[in-house]
């Protein structure tokens, strides 16, 4: 079977814009998490997040597609532009159906999508304009990369909230493994309109701490929810022969489960995902070098996350971090982040640090990388990934 | 309510799709729209914008033959005038 | 290794015009049209006032008060079809393993009418940038994301296996079905909960296709609204709805001794990387995507007994379609016949594709052919046989449908009688 490697990556983060500041603002444990900018955020319980500083789309998103297309996709426009050229890949030289893109997307492109809906409640339907029905819609961002790239093979959106960035990967893979030569893939969100904020409030999982230094502090006594942010990753996956530069990694493993619902009496599925993605890539337990993390900030999420980590590693059986405390959680994003990360942890043989968090819980019996990266033999990482509503996702990455 | 000018839908048309501004400089009047790159979505666009602007309700017939700025200022201030 | 096939055993059609498979096909083979104006919110002012409605009561389909709170239209459609499809199956929880069962629900505008009903309320009717999160309702996150969709179709199914929404504009019905069908294939799950529901008749969403101008503005005359292939054709007209099936790897089917209704053998996607919402006139795309469906089901144009169309009604679209069906087809195009069911039950976007497929086992089922209503003006760029007006009797074993979405995407899916894929 043929093996799907990533080979380029673009990231647009809170902590840094690019792979490089990216990558060196976590290694630094530099966090993004701040007071939102975007609007007075004074009359909301929730104040701080990870916005995607210093992005300039007059610099970044080509002029033609500015105004037709929601920050979420001006970040994947950007994010892609960098992991296309970082993969060395023209698309232009490829054949067309050979190249897809599939991405996720959590909540379509929010800020462009209050402003219509405030045109027609305030004004009326004439003043709704044209390119809301394509800014706004979940698959918004394959679209136009598809477009843009003359990128003509099987196309996709997943949408499984914030475990949505693992499923895109490992739809990539499938495809990849189809015949399919080279897959966008990844995802980006900006979800953090006052209208996308209003609503994450309601979930009541949401940490409405004040101070960027300890409002988002997962697995720890100090954990009381997760400070929302936006941006993510996209990745160049490819069929291992068809890579022109050395990758960063394959894509060793993936798998997805769902709980069941509130009150049915059956266990959670996390444990299951994270199982069934190590049987998939061939690796034990005992060969995983590190966990990234969900990592939600909310005590009985982290409990469970916890409990799965280890009931298939044991206590304290493997390093386990979570970078995204330096973010925030980028719904579609956050897991595609998160898999990238996990790649430049491989490429440089060192784990990045959870920060804020001073030491787990005891009771968590978790080997928490925290406050300094670790350097370390980097094999095989797992990423676990959730979304809202049950979903659960886990991919092993692994060297070459 | 004030005529629709040039200035104006030139500015309609850069808000629309900025990488019309380099193409804006000559006589434009009666450039084909889409030979500027504003394709079918992008005249849509400006003709929403307008409505906004001007509170002028276009038809669709009448977004049909805005194929020049000549023929949406010429459409657009007659309706206005009337 | 003998390949793994996928038999749906299982349906459930909540479209307009009927509230269950049975009347969606009696409306199908009498051809009526189930358009009408308006009547789910006040669409005075709006360019477009007409739509496919269901007659949808979610007490009277058995949601309890709950269930109904917490979902919007879109979600409430899915999960009584998914019911539906569940008796329909026989399926029967104990004996299964609920890790084998996955959910892949096409969606493309998501929760439209609680997420807008919930923006109204915290914006105070459009008057707040600033909207007031303590006027959110407790389940405001749930109308926000389109998951939630594939998360209430998940927990009415049991299902704990891979779960998903896909979410590729008007393909995501035909798309989350052939995702489905590569997980039965790949060997991840043995059954699959899948198809489509959407809900788009809210303003926000007829606003959007106003500025675009793609639905019909044929107000005075909502039955015949929507013409398909039609020379005086003039948009779509929006619809509602979900059909959702029970896919089965045919082994597991088999052992169980359920009865498959038809197969889906097979299943292509390919992008026109041309144009957000613009198609080209040759269909070049699609056509590959056809050819490529045919192709891994080991079936040839000539195998093909009737061409489900996109038929979306607009000028573009049909001119589209018919070209791609023309160049992958070749001569064989004038022969096979080729309907638009949207031409009655109107484009429900997201949910349109899967309920497309349903129109398709219920054609090969009854042999019959579901005609293109309002067909009565031949236009010479659209030469095809498009079955128009009434309903065919044609031995039907061998179908393909086909569709075309916002963002360039073109799928194409076979349908066929259980036994071609047994084989």
């Amino acid at each position: 079977m043929s093996a799907a490697v990533v080979t380029g990556i673009g990231v647009a983060a809170p902590n840094g814009l690019g792979v490089a500041d990216y990558w060196a603002a976590t290694l630094a444990g530099k966090s993004g998490i701040d007071v939102i900018t975007a609007y007075d955020v004074g009359s909301y319980p929730v104040r701080l997040a990870g916005e995607v500083k210093g992005f300039d789309p007059a610099e970044r998103v080509p002029k033609r597609l500015r105004a037709q297309t929601d920050h979420m996709t001006h970040l994947a426009l950007a994010a892609t532009d960098e992991a296309l050229a970082d993969a060395g890949a023209d698309p232009a030289e490829l054949p067309e159906y050979t190249m897809s893109v599939i991405t996720a997307n959590s909540s379509g492109g929010t800020v462009f999508g209050q402003r219509e809906l405030q045109k027609l409640w305030a004004q009326g339907p004439l003043y709704v304009g044209a390119y809301m029905s394509v800014a706004w819609f979940y698959a918004a961002t394959t679209g136009q990369l598809s477009i843009r790239h003359g990128m003509r093979g099987p196309c996709g959106v997943i949408a499984t909230e914030q475990a949505g960035g693992l499923d895109a990967v490992g739809h990539a893979r499938r495809q990849i493994r189809a015949g399919t030569r080279l897959v966008v893939t990844g995802g980006t969100d900006a979800s953090l309109s006052p209208a996308g904020l209003t609503a994450q409030i309601s979930t009541r999982l949401l940490s409405r701490g004040d101070d960027p230094g300890t409002a988002y502090q997962p697995f720890s006594a100090g954990a009381r929810g997760y400070v929302p942010g936006e941006g993510g990753a996209i990745m160049i996956v490819e069929e291992a022969a068809a890579a022109r530069r050395r990758p960063y990694g394959r894509i060793a493993g993936y798998a997805a489960t769902f709980d069941p619902p509130p009150g049915s009496g059956r266990p959670p599925t996390l444990r299951r995902a994270i199982e069934s993605a190590l049987a998939d890539a061939m690796v034990t337990p005992d060969g995983v070098d590190v966990v990234f993390a969900d990592a939600y900030g909310v005590p009985e999420l982290d409990r469970a996350e916890a409990d799965a980590l280890r009931e298939v590693f044991g206590p304290r059986g493997v390093p386990v971090t979570a970078p995204k405390t330096m973010t925030g959680r980028l719904y579609a994003g956050g897991a595609a982040l998160d898999l990238a990360t996990a790649l430049l942890a491989i490429r440089d043989q060192v784990i990045p640090p959870t920060v804020n968090v001073a030491e787990p819980l005891p009771a968590y019996e978790l080997d928490l990388v925290v406050g300094e990266p670790r350097e370390a033999p980097l094999r095989h990482a797992l990423v676990v990934a959730r979304g809202y509503g049950g979903f659960n996702a886990a991919a092993v990455v692994s060297a070459l | 309510m004030s005529q629709l000018t040039l200035d104006e839908l030139k500015t309609i048309m850069i808000q629309v799709d900025a990488d019309v501004a380099k193409d804006l400089d000559g006589d434009i009047l009666d450039t084909v729209l889409d030979h500027l790159g504003l394709d079918s979505l992008a005249v849509l666009e400006i003709a929403t914008r307008i409505q906004q602007t001007h509170r002028l309700p276009i038809p669709d017939e009448a977004i049909a033959e805005m194929t020049t700025p000549r023929n949406i200022l010429d459409y657009v201030n007659a309706r206005l005038a009337a | 290794m003998s390949r793994r096939r996928a038999v749906i055993t299982g349906m459930g059609v909540i479209a307009p015009g009927g509230g269950d498979t049975a009347s969606f096909w009696d409306l199908l083979a009498a051809g009526r049209t189930a358009t009408r104006r308006i009547s789910l919110f006040d669409a005075t002012g709006f360019r477009c006032q007409v739509a496919a409605e269901c007659d949808f009561d979610p007490a009277a389909r058995g949601l309890t008060p709950q269930e109904a709170r917490r979902m919007d239209r879109a979600a409430q459609l899915g999960v009584v079809a998914t019911r539906d499809a569940l008796a329909d199956s026989g399926l029967c929880r104990a004996g299964l393993d609920p890790g084998r069962v996955a959910v892949s629900i096409g969606n493309a505008v998501g929760n439209t009418t609680m997420m807008e009903q919930e923006y109204v309320v915290v914006s105070d009717g459009g008057r707040r940038w600033l909207t007031d999160w303590s006027y959110a309702v407790p389940h405001s996150y749930t109308f926000m994301v389109p998951s939630s969709i594939a998360t209430e179709v998940a927990w009415t199914a049991g299902a704990e296996g891979p779960t998903s929404l896909v979410s590729t504009g008007c393909t995501s019905g035909l798309d989350a079905v052939g995702y489905a069908l590569q997980l039965i294939e790949e060997g991840t799950a043995d059954v699959v909960i899948t198809g489509a529901a959407e809900a788009p008749v809210s303003p926000i969403t007829v606003a959007c296709f106003d500025a675009l101008k793609a639905t019909t503005p044929r107000n005075d005359d909502p039955a015949t609204a929507c013409r398909p292939f039609d020379r005086e054709r003039n948009g779509i007209v929006l619809g509602e709805g979900a059909a959702v099936f029970v896919l089965e790897e045919a082994g597991h089917a088999r052992r169980r001794g359920a009865t498959p209704r038809a197969a889906v053998a097979s299943y292509a996607s390919r992008a026109n990387a041309f144009h957000m919402t613009g198609l080209k006139d040759d269909g070049r795309e699609m056509a590959e995507a056809i050819r490529v469906a045919l192709g891994n089901a080991g079936l040839t144009p000539r195998d093909v007994d009737y061409v489900n169309a996109h038929g979306s009604g607009t000028k573009q679209n049909d001119r589209h379609e018919t070209a791609a069906v023309k160049e992958s087809f070749g001569e064989r195009a004038y022969q096979v016949p080729m309907s638009s069911i949207k031409s009655m039950i109107g484009h429900s976007l997201g949910a349109i594709g899967a309920i497309e497929i349903a129109a398709s086992v219920l054609a090969i089922e009854n042999d019959v052919v579901p005609p293109t209503a309002n067909l009565r003006n031949r236009d010479a760029e659209c030469d095809l046989d498009y079955v128009p007006v009434e309903a065919r009797e044609h031995r039907t074993d061998v179908v393909l449908s086909i569709g075309s979405g916002f963002g360039g995407f073109q799928t194409a899916v076979t349908v066929t009688t259980p036994d071609r894929v047994a084989a």
